[in-house]
């Protein structure tokens, strides 16, 4: 028999912060892919929530992408508030 | 026919030792090569989707398989006693370590297997005898003071192996070093507390404690592999941020680390060449057997057998746990399709 199905695990830690990713199970279906991730992530009050994902429904961008995507942000420092230069006598801004 | 080209000059640039020179397979680009050893020169994490030389995933995936194999192997020597702990409280916190050691090997096949081997793959190399995991494992436990000295000891090794990893450049190995080393203390705690209440027992309890410490010492020690000059693989892998240390620096600070614990408990370290050398700040000691690592590594540990015939027989006695599932998710399919 060939390998289960592998998920991508992501818990909340908890409340108000959002689920991040932990690892991966291998699992028939979805029910047991989340007692799987219960058992393998969260043996000592790791979390709040479990999320788990079929690792094959994840589209992920191309590394030999990154520069495309990401670096026309670097020459765009206007988009911070630190580009701009107020007077020190102006308060509150 | 691909040719196969080497990998020699950037060593020397780093160690004065004798380069190790290594195949690296067909020809690789040498611009996405170079890209990528200037990438872990400067300490960035390599991902799974990156492009990485083909030598530098062949030795990843043997090291983190190798050792997710030892967590799992590692469950059986300490298994052999959650029946017989001597508490109930010494019962749960061995039933909850050996699980822990359960969690480890699944997180490191995870990490495995991003790097293109099937979970399936590797499991199969563990029980055909393939594949390897530490040679500590196949020594048998045989009193119970063997509990303590294990978690004490072999955890104790296994941290001083694992935190340095926490920083290796594979990023989903880094990270589940990181998990596994921040569950790993409470198994040495638990162990050097257990050791502890033997030592401070009747002369009995005593001399069990100080057995099993002769017994685990120096197989201990050789659980951070061959001495430097004889580990064809570490500057390889110092190189490539696989390690971080090398074998016997490691093995040196455990020492000069255990043996003031060893006598705060009141044992005797069984090395009489053990010596403080004050000019170096750390303990000279005696020479390991390596006549016996090798053997152990060879497969002709006392117990080597056994283990594996442990796992095959718990792999195979447990299929149709599997098959149950999947028949199970099959059913329900046909249903949704219905
Ligand atoms: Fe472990
Ligand atoms: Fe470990
Ligand atoms: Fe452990």
């Amino acid at each position: 028999m060939s390998d289960w199905p592998l998920w991508e695990v992501f818990v909340r830690s908890k409340g108000g912060l959002a689920h991040r990713h932990f690892g991966s199970v291998h699992a028939p279906d979805a029910e047991i892919a989340l007692r799987h991730a219960r058992d393998t992530y969260t043996r000592r009050m790791e979390g709040v929530s479990l999320w788990v994902v079929r690792s094959s429904d994840i589209v992920a961008s191309d590394p030999d992408d990154a520069g495309q995507l990401f670096e026309p942000a670097a020459d765009k420092v206007y988009r911070h508030p630190t580009f701009y230069e107020i007077p020190d006598e102006v308060k509150h801004i | 026919m691909p040719v196969n080209r080497y990998l020699t000059s950037m060593y020397t640039t780093e160690l004065s030792k004798q380069p190790n020179v290594q195949p690296i397979g067909p020809a690789e680009d040498p611009e996405r090569l170079a890209a990528f050893e200037a990438r872990v020169a400067a300490d960035e994490f390599i991902e799974p989707k990156d492009w990485m030389p083909e030598a530098y995933r062949r030795t990843l995936t043997r090291q983190i398989s190798q050792h997710a194999h030892s967590e799992i192997v590692g469950m059986l020597p300490e298994g052999n006693w959650i029946t017989r702990a001597p508490s109930l409280r010494r019962k749960a916190i061995l039933l909850a370590k050996v699980q822990d050691e359960a969690g480890h090997g699944l997180y490191l096949y995870c990490a495995a297997e991003t790097l293109g081997t099937s979970r399936e793959e590797m499991i199969e190399a563990l029980h055909s005898g393939k594949a390897k995991y530490s040679t500590i494992f196949n020594y048998p436990t045989l009193t119970w003071a063997d509990i303590p000295a294990i978690g004490w000891l072999v955890d104790g090794a296994a941290i001083m192996n694992q935190v340095p990893l926490q920083r290796t450049s594979y990023g989903p190995y880094a990270r589940a070093m990181v998990r596994v080393c921040k569950e790993e203390s409470f198994h040495q705690r638990q162990g050097y507390e257990a050791m502890t209440s033997l030592a401070n027992g009747t002369p009995e309890q005593k001399q069990m404690a100080q057995d099993a410490f002769n017994r685990w010492w120096w197989p201990s020690l050789m659980m951070f592999g061959p001495p430097d000059e004889n580990s064809p693989n570490t500057a390889q892998s110092l190189r490539w941020r696989i390690k971080r240390e090398t074998n016997d620096e490691l093995r040196q600070k455990f020492v000069d680390i255990t043996v003031p614990q060893a006598e705060f408990l009141g044992l005797t370290v069984p090395d009489p060449d053990l010596q403080w050398n004050e000019a170096k700040g750390g303990y000279d000691f005696g020479e390991i057997d390596w006549d016996e690592f090798y053997a152990v590594v060879r497969g002709e540990g006392p117990v080597a057998r056994e283990r594996i015939t442990a796992r095959r027989e718990a792999w195979e006695s447990n299929a149709w746990v599997r098959e149950a599932a999947a028949a199970h998710e099959a059913k329900r399919r046909a249903k949704v399709a219905a």
